[in-house]
């Protein structure tokens, strides 16, 4: 017990006096994660609507891909961007292996299919006629796309809540594409691999409390906004 | 002038079935056309080709005599289509009528201008601020109606847009509507499987069964005068059975059904073998022991009452003549005559009543000697 309560007012101690190292580590977080969550925004969206209006030969398999993607374990993303970055891989020469923007590619993997399978979700659950409707009221394609997102706002929040989540609490694919190497690319999570498993549990708090903080805040201020939407 | 949209020889099919043809129909300008038909029967595929949201597989549509290519946006933005369900956005009452304007360009302050003007008009005004999720499913069908009458279209077309509703606010929102397009003088067409809402509305109706429009022309031709069984039934002539001409003079064809001889106006060309067809109302029901007034109608039945069905005011009496007879009266007869099943019954009607149709050869109507129910 001593141990967790030495660490917590060593945490808090850290959090008071603010090191400037432990926020640059917590922007790059914000930066890394809410980069892939936008990109992934912008795929899974796209992709959803793709899934949930198109009638192919194929969609189930697609879809079904698409929600064993949701489940995707970060060390195996993390092997495959790796394996695709590496200097000798495919997209080596563009030398991005160990940089922020590894990072960004490899969250974006973790997080668009679990955009991409909500998105398609919540549009498939709206009533079909709806498109006609509003094709009917004299909408374009993109204006038709835009008013059924609106309408399916409170579920697309899910979609960059979980999102967000996935991307900013994966620790395996960080470490293996970005290094974690000091001022580049370490963030949250793989800081406090590091401080762990140098026995620093004090900051490895600090820096914990730090992210499930993020992660509150983020999912606070967008559960505010589905609620005022429900009303 | 050329008519507002014709179809030509449209078809359209479904996974390779063929679900709507349509050899020629015009809508023309400043008229309200209804549809009507039984479920299935094609309304809303025709309507949807109508709208310009369903490419025909074959034939052509044209809007103002000029083919249509495709699903033309440009054209869509002229027409507005309501739909059966008034499918509102989890918006204002007010943004869901100004969002179809939105999407056609229409400047803010004549947006604002015609949600006043609608929403007064279908009398929900005071929900404009209103979540469209919180209001009743007859206030919804105002919000849809006013969005639809804000757009300002060139075409207005209907699709069962009050089938949803009971009885009371149908007949009200049915009202509001006809004094609208009276008001606007707006060319409708208007689909419903509702008999009493074509002959309110439409000055012309068209009678679509099994994805072919079998008649169209006037209401009231159309209703006093079916083209053949289907239309009989749908325009509410509940008397259909099957008869042999057997004699033509004086302009009265006297045709035998069972043991019966019905008079009824004869026309050219009728053949031997024909369908008697009889509107409910235009039956008169008399007790059979009552002295037999003089009498102009030509038709004199007995029968036995099998069934009185209650419709509100209205009764729907079922006889057995050796064929089903269908005679509508009024509650207040009902009670005074003391009618009920098993009661002895004389049914008399007019010839100008009884509407003759060539039977085909897999018309059979209800054969005489079936019971009616």
């Amino acid at each position: 017990m001593d141990l967790i309560w030495d660490g917590l007012r060593e945490a808090a101690h850290i959090l008071r006096t603010g090191d400037n190292s432990i926020w640059a580590i917590t922007l790059r977080s914000l930066l890394v994660s809410g980069s892939a969550v936008l990109i992934s925004l912008v795929l899974g969206i796209l992709g959803g609507a793709f899934l949930a209006f198109k009638d192919f030969r194929g969609r189930n398999i697609v879809l079904s891909l698409v929600n064993t993607g949701m489940g995707l374990p970060p060390v195996v993303v993390g092997l495959m961007v790796a394996i695709v970055l590496w200097r000798s891989g495919p997209l080596g020469h563009f030398r991005l292996i160990y940089t922020p923007a590894a990072m960004v590619i490899a969250q974006t993997v973790i997080a668009a299919p679990i955009v991409t399978g909500f998105t398609a979700a919540a549009l498939r659950h709206l009533d079909p006629r709806l498109r006609t409707q509003l094709y009917a009221l004299g909408a374009s394609r993109p204006q038709m796309l835009w008013i059924v997102l609106w309408e399916t706002k409170l579920p697309l929040m899910a979609a960059v809540m979980a999102g967000f989540g996935g991307a900013i609490s994966e620790v395996g694919a960080s470490m293996m594409v970005g290094g974690n190497l000091t001022g580049e690319t370490r963030v949250l999570t793989t800081a406090v691999m590091l401080e762990v498993s140098r026995g620093d549990f004090a900051l490895a708090m600090a820096l914990s409390i730090i992210l499930l903080v993020l992660i509150f805040a983020v999912n606070a201020v967008l559960t505010g906004v589905q609620q005022q939407e429900k009303m | 002038m050329a008519p507002k949209l014709s179809l030509r020889d449209a078809v359209v099919r479904r996974r390779g079935t063929e679900v709507l043809r349509v050899e020629s129909l015009d809508v023309h300008e400043g008229e309200v056309l209804g549809v009507i038909g039984p479920n299935g029967a094609g309304k809303t595929t025709l309507l949807q080709v109508m709208s310009l949201l369903e490419r025909p597989a074959q034939g052509e549509v044209l809007y103002d005599g000029i083919r249509v290519r495709g699903r033309e946006l440009s054209l869509r933005r002229r027409m507005a289509l309501m739909m059966q369900d008034p499918l509102l956005l989890r918006r204002s009452v007010a943004e869901n009528v100004a969002i179809g304007m939105r999407m056609r360009g229409v400047p803010p302050s004549e947006r604002k201008a015609r949600i006043d003007r609608w929403l007064a008009r279908f009398d929900v005004a005071h929900l404009a601020q209103r979540s469209a999720r919180k209001i009743s499913g007859g206030e919804a069908h105002r919000v849809s109606l006013a969005r639809a009458f804000a757009l300002e279209p060139e075409l207005l077309l209907l699709d069962e847009p009050f089938a949803a509703l009971d009885q009371p606010t149908r007949e009200t929102l049915l009202d509001e509507l006809a004094g609208a397009l009276g008001e606007t003088g707006l060319t409708t067409v208007f689909v419903t499987h509702d008999r009493s809402e074509a002959l309110r509305l439409g000055e012309r109706v068209a009678v679509i069964v099994d994805g072919r429009i079998r008649q169209i022309g006037a209401t009231a031709e159309v209703f006093a005068t079916p083209a053949d069984e289907d239309v009989a039934s749908l325009v509410g002539a509940e008397t259909i059975v099957a008869g042999k001409r057997v004699a033509s003079a004086d302009g009265i064809a006297s045709v035998r059904v069972g043991e019966h001889v019905i008079n009824g106006l004869a026309r050219d060309g009728l053949p031997e073998d024909v369908l008697v067809v009889l509107r409910p109302e235009d039956v008169t029901l008399m007790k059979p022991d009552e002295h037999r007034p003089e009498s102009s109608a030509r038709n004199h039945l007995h029968g036995t009452i099998t069934r009185v069905t209650l419709l509100g005011y209205q009764a729907r009496v079922s006889i057995d003549c050796g064929f089903p007879l269908f005679a509508l009266i009024t509650k207040q007869s009902l009670e005074e005559m003391g009618l009920a099943a098993g009661q002895e019954i004389a049914a008399t009607f007019k010839a100008h009543a009884v509407h003759l149709i060539a039977r085909g050869p897999n018309e059979g109507g209800p054969a005489p000697g079936d019971v009616c129910d």
